[in-house]
């Protein structure tokens, strides 16, 4: 019992990682029907600019709260940028055309990012500030909760909750939602349909940098091929919560965390790759829609 | 000068030449009716005025304004709104924010907003009853109150409608096209597309006939529905009309 639940714990702060990632795919998604299968690379993109900020600008040296604010605001709009590029110049020549044209490019940028950040940052594996946060923590009955790890999960549901706020309770976030139905009549209310689709890169590509300076503090190690398995466990949270669905999206994150972190502890952590996509292949085949979509993939 | 005046409009689809030079005006507080069987190029004249198409030539001016080139979004912030054919409501999205949506462009004028929508709520109760209902679950009926509503929302000058009766029992079109007649009233320049041709010419000030793409017959609403063309073609035999 103590086991299961500090598997629970860590399958819930990595899941939360993944329930990020799992809403920018998501987001992406219900507004162009393309799976922005550079969205793990986001995240590694984001972990890099993190890392450069505080080791090889020294910003490590400020004071905690300082150096954090650093650490994810500058990396998130660094990365949004980097998407805004990505999709007007890779993406927006094709939106109109064909899909299957726009999810290769996608599978493009997904490896133009990592030979970028290959050439940029280089092949070895590079250390976030170890002793940056502290390692402590606290027992809650038999399970050990660091505080690093309720931080993050805590950070992470800030931010999932702002987007939730956003989407469902503002009329840019509604008109956000309207274009997963139909782009002309949003048109029709003077919905600016390409300023609604950057945004929704925008955020999705900052969601995917909080992660990966989230990773980077948890991990300590990072790596410009990081975001690959990322992405895909992202992806499979996002198909399992139903693609398009933006509370299914993070439901999604935090089963596949579990999972992972279940299987990791009860098994071996060789099989968690195994376990995580044989979910998605299941779902896939069993009920596209998700666990909680009832928007099906059917453009896909 | 009218308000909004289409000159010689050609528009393609590829090759095919779907409009081949309409003209027509529409005026405040008149009802222009644009009449024609299926496939006319009713509501490709729509489309192409709202920015939804572009068209090969041809011009389209708002108080002396060209609209030619000009995106959709743009379009409805110069006052045009378009209650395009079908309605396209947002199915996934309750009737109160569909008609947030209307307001998309007067969104940080909270107050307007909410002036609007009770307008908006006062014009169609019914809505009102089903604000938080999902406008995919409402009757036909009720999505026509709310596609009209919902293009009310943003104060326009020009009102476009596709078809507002289609689908609808003839005593609930009869209402809409009453609730048209009021809305220009109030000073609202109308362009009404209808294949229900003898309820139009009731309700409208002047009407144009078009077929293939080109406008065959124009004139005042009565004079068209006396019009033995027009009976022939589109009011069904020579009985009597009943002119607004
Ligand atoms: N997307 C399209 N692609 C190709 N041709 C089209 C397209 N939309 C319309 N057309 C053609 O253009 C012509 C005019 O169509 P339009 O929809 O404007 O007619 P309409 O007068 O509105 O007819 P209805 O009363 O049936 O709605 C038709 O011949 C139609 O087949
Ligand atoms: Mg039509």
């Amino acid at each position: 019992m103590g086991a299961f639940l500090q598997y629970t714990v860590i399958g819930l702060t990595v899941g939360s990682f993944y329930a990020l990632v799992a809403l920018g795919y998501t987001i992406v998604y219900g507004i162009i029907r393309l799976i922005n299968f550079a969205q793990g690379d986001l995240s590694m993109v984001g972990a890099f600019l993190g890392w450069t900020l505080l080791v090889s600008f020294g910003f490590q040296r400020l004071p905690l709260y300082l150096a954090l604010i650093i650490a994810f605001v500058v990396p998130m709009l660094g990365t949004a940028a980097v998407n805004i590029v990505i999709l007007q110049f890779a993406y927006k020549p094709l939106l109109r055309k064909s899909l299957l044209a726009i999810l290769i490019t996608a599978l493009g940028m997904s490896l133009l990012l990592q030979n970028t950040a290959e050439l940029i940052w280089g092949p070895s594996i590079q250390a976030y500030p170890p002793n940056l946060l502290p390692s402590t923590g606290f027992f809650m009955g038999p399970v050990h909760v660091t505080y690093v790890q309720l931080a993050l999960v805590f950070v992470s549901l800030l931010l999932m909750g702002g987007m939730v706020l956003f989407v469902q309770g503002t009329t840019v976030g509604t008109a956000m939602r309207a274009l997963a139905v139909d782009h002309d009549a949003a048109r029709l209310m003077g919905i600016n349909v390409d300023g609604i689709i950057r945004l929704a890169f925008v955020l999705g590509a900052m969601l995917a940098a909080a992660s990966g300076v989230m990773l980077g503090l948890y991990y300590v190690q990072i790596q410009f091929t990081m975001g690959f398995l990322l992405g895909l466990r992202a992806f499979t949270a996002a198909v399992l919560g139903g693609i398009g669905n933006i509370p299914g999206a993070m439901a999604g994150g935090m089963l596949i965390g579990l999972l992972e972190s279940y299987t990791t502890g009860y098994l071996s952590g060789s099989w968690k790759d195994v376990i995580v996509f044989g979910v998605l292949i299941t779902v896939l085949i069993v009920k596209p829609t998700g666990l909680f979509g009832e928007r099906v993939a059917e453009r896909m | 000068m009218a308000l909004l005046e289409i000159h010689d409009l050609h528009v393609y689809y590829g090759n095919i030449e779907a409009l081949k030079g309409i003209s027509l005006e529409a005026d405040p507080g008149q009802i222009a009716a644009i009449l024609g069987g299926n496939g006319a190029g009713k509501t490709t004249t729509l489309r192409t005025i709202s920015g939804l198409l572009r068209p090969r030539s041809g011009s389209i001016t708002y108080g002396g304004k060209s609209l030619i080139g000009m995106e959709a979004h743009l379009i409805v912030a110069m006052g045009l709104s378009h209650v395009p054919e079908g309605r396209r409501i947002f199915g996934i999205l309750t009737v109160e924010e569909n008609l947030n949506l209307g307001g998309y462009l007067i969104r940080s004028d909270r107050k307007l907003v909410s002036e609007r929508k009770a307008s908006a709520y006062a014009l169609f109760p019914r809505l009102a009853e089903r604000r938080t209902q999902l406008a995919g679950t409402l009757s036909g009926g009720e999505q026509q109150m709310l596609a009209i509503g919902r293009a009310l929302m943003s104060g326009p000058k020009v009102l476009m409608l596709d078809e507002p009766s289609l689908g609808l029992s003839p005593i609930l079109a009869r209402s809409v096209l009453k609730t048209v007649r009021q809305i220009a009233n109030q000073g609202t320049a109308v362009l009404l597309v209808e294949q229900n041709a003898r309820q139009a010419l009731a309700i409208a000030d002047r009407a144009y006939v078009i077929e293939v793409g080109r406008v065959v017959l124009e004139g005042e609403a009565a004079t068209l529905a006396g019009d033995e063309r027009v009976q022939k073609a589109y009011l069904g035999g020579f009985e009597a009309v009943g002119t607004g």
